[in-house]
């Protein structure tokens, strides 16, 4: 089974690494680690430090904050980018609803990563305007 | 045949069935045995050590044991500098390892180390049914418990003695398989566990595929031997004294890095294999740095150091869920399959158990030095959620906490090894007093819901000295409390003491008090 190879066709196809070239998606099937979290396990935890920046390969999950969700996370998607990037805790529960299989870069890396690939970090600041758009409407 | 007869554990139905006896299995059956838990163990092997009966190549171990610390060998706390031994709760049987090696080097042979675990399992009374071959598995309704609608199930293990049957089962086969990945022409090159005699090597290029430790272990070996050497994956190296963890490559294979470095002849490429084609008696392999440029280096010999897999046959299709390279089970804290109940893993398996993994650093249990303290707890766990054993759980006077967890977070090898992962936990129920509650996962104690309680463990950010972490859950919320760290690595003085005592105030003030 083509383990490495699999991680690379799933992620071809996120709007994250759209703009990359194969060895590129290579490159960061090799550099991010990939976990599994079984139903109902955490991912990240609301004021636990240490932990890293995922991309969901597949699975849903759920975000949740001082035990009440939120919203769901699915393939594609992507978490603890906001306490990665500030070098905080994070603030809310990350939970897995079903069965979960992500890719993650720890925390301590996520700035080299970025720099080092400009337009995983535009796609990444995308992403970032959308939610800060979707919040501004739902506080509006 | 007369060896055949005496072997233990016919084929039959047993309460829990153990597969392997490499270091996992061995750790494992121990602490069962000392619990009193009737357990079958089977293995394909003639004889105890599993991958160490062949591996490393260069028949020298990774991991040391240090014989020379100011700590009596006999005492738990010697643990932290002996990487290798076993673990016994009786004296005599601890640091099995220093007595063995021949003093040439503070990392163990391969014999050695080979020898250590046949002594361990000898001294120890360890039975296992050797030369059984566990070849597949079903599931049928259990016997003993009625079976059909509401009752339990039995995995059935069909070996090359018979068949064996448990509503429990632990896998203890490591992580041997050699893995290629799907590069073309890579299938038809020898693997790791391929190597030939170092001599046929002399004067030969050889490419290497993959610049983890088992590349640079041959890299190493071959210095005196190639005419070039060249490395190539996709990912730069990490080295081990960089990350202060054993995430990368270790320092005694770092000789091929500094020859690379300082232009001796070693290349190391960080770039994609594209193809490996044989042509006559040599090898082309094209490759492709991530800025797109393509170079065709040819070789004499072409190696895959690519690591392995977990040789888990057919439990995927029973549901074991896998993950990774390593194609590691999926695993709940104490270390049983996340999608099949009843199946569970010991030895360097239980690295498929993440933990928290903080700022991305795993835990040591996919080496010895850290998964026997896994074995230890999972004995623990089997016999009281499946056995009905309850272990005793110390009474720890109040004014005695402080003190007590410092004093383990000094010494306790469980913490140095398995930092961030195995914790000590104290309960701080106020109606049941205060009580040791021993070795636990952190993870189960963090994402747990239970009484009022403290778990300490060490940890590391992958940048200085390690530092003490106390985790408290009060009124079923955890806080996490990071103390300072310590260059000496002693935590038990004054100020640590202050630390400690703010932060466990709220639940240890006589006004708090559960006594």
């Amino acid at each position: 089974m083509a383990v490495r190879d699999n991680v690379v066709n799933t992620i071809a196809a996120f709007s994250l690494f759209a703009d990359l070239t194969g060895p590129q998606l290579e490159e960061v099937a090799h550099l991010f680690d990939e976990s599994f979290f079984g139903q109902g396990e955490r991912i990240l935890r609301q004021g636990v430090s240490g932990s890293g920046f995922y991309v969901i390969l597949e699975g849903a999950a759920g975000i949740r904050v001082d035990n009440v969700d939120r919203s769901v996370l699915k393939a594609g998607d992507y978490f603890g980018e906001i306490s990665s990037l500030l070098g905080e805790v994070p603030v809310s529960d990350i939970v897995a609803e079903t069965p979960l299989r992500c890719l993650v870069l720890p925390a301590g890396e996520l700035e080299g990563f970025l720099t080092k690939h400009p337009r995983i970090m535009y796609r990444l600041l995308q992403g970032e305007a959308r939610k800060l758009k979707n919040t501004t409407k739902w506080l509006s | 045949m007369a060896e055949l007869a005496q072997q233990p554990f016919p084929p039959g139905r047993y309460r829990l069935i153990l597969v392997g006896s490499g270091p996992g299995g061995l750790q494992l059956s121990y602490s069962l045995t000392r619990l009193g838990i009737d357990h079958a163990v089977l293995s394909d092997d003639p004889a105890p050590g599993g991958m160490f009966r062949r591996w490393p190549v260069f028949q020298r171990m990774l991991s040391w044991t240090k014989p020379f610390t100011g700590v009596d060998q006999h005492e738990r706390a010697y643990e932290r500098f002996d990487w290798n031994s076993l673990l016994a709760d009786e004296a005599p049987n601890r640091a099995v390892m220093p007595a063995l090696m021949d003093g040439t080097s503070y990392f163990p042979s391969r014999p050695e180390m080979q020898k250590g675990l046949e002594t361990f399992a000898h001294r120890t009374g360890i039975q296992v049914r050797y030369g059984t071959r566990w070849e597949s598995t079903k599931v049928i309704p259990s016997p003993a418990r009625g079976g059909g609608q509401g009752g339990g199930q039995d995995f059935v293990l069909t070996t090359s003695d018979g068949e064996y049957r448990a509503p429990l089962v632990v896998f203890a086969v490591g992580v041997a398989q050699p893995y290629r990945p799907p590069i073309p022409g890579l299938e038809q090159v020898p693997h790791y566990g391929d190597f030939r005699p170092v001599e046929t090597y002399k004067d030969r290029r050889l490419f290497i595929v993959g610049k983890q430790n088992s590349g640079f272990e041959i890299a190493t070996g071959l210095l005196p031997w190639a005419r070039q050497l060249v490395l190539a994956s996709p990912s730069p190296t990490k080295l081990s004294v960089n990350t202060h963890t054993l995430v990368g490559v270790r320092a005694r294979y770092l000789q091929p890095y500094e020859d690379a470095a300082l232009a001796g002849g070693v290349i190391i490429l960080d770039a994609t294999i594209e193809e490996v084609k044989q042509e006559g008696a040599r090898y082309r392999v094209r490759t492709r740095n991530p800025a797109g440029r393509e170079l065709t280096i040819t070789a004499d010999d072409v190696i895959a150091a690519t690591g392995f897999v977990t040789p888990l046959r057919d439990l995927p299709a029973l549901g074991v869920a896998t993950f990774g390279q390593s194609r590691l089970p999926a695993q709940t804290p104490f270390w049983e399959s996340a999608t099949v109940p009843g199946i569970y893993f010991a030895g360097t398996i239980t690295q498929g158990s993440a933990g928290l993994k903080k700022h991305g650093i795993p835990s040591n249990s996919g080496a010895v030095q850290g998964h026997r303290y896994n074995a230890r707890v999972l004995a623990r766990h089997l016999a009281e959620t499946h056995f009905g054993l309850h272990t005793a759980r110390p009474q720890v006077k109040p004014a005695d906490v402080v003190p007590y967890l410092l004093r383990e977070l000094s010494r306790g090898p469980e913490l140095w090894h398995q930092r961030s992962y195995l914790a000590h936990v104290i309960n701080l129920d106020r109606d049941d007093g205060i009580s040791d509650e021993g070795i636990l996962p952190l993870a189960d104690f963090i994402d747990g819901r239970g009484h009022d309680a403290v778990a300490v463990t060490l940890e590391s950010n992958g940048q200085g000295d390690p530092y003490p972490a106390v985790y408290l859950r009060k009124d079923r919320v955890v806080s996490e409390h990071l103390l300072t760290a310590d260059p000496l690595l002693q935590f038990e003085d004054q100020d640590h003491d202050r630390q400690l005592k703010e932060i466990l105030e709220p639940v240890l003030s006589p006004s708090a008090s559960p006594a």
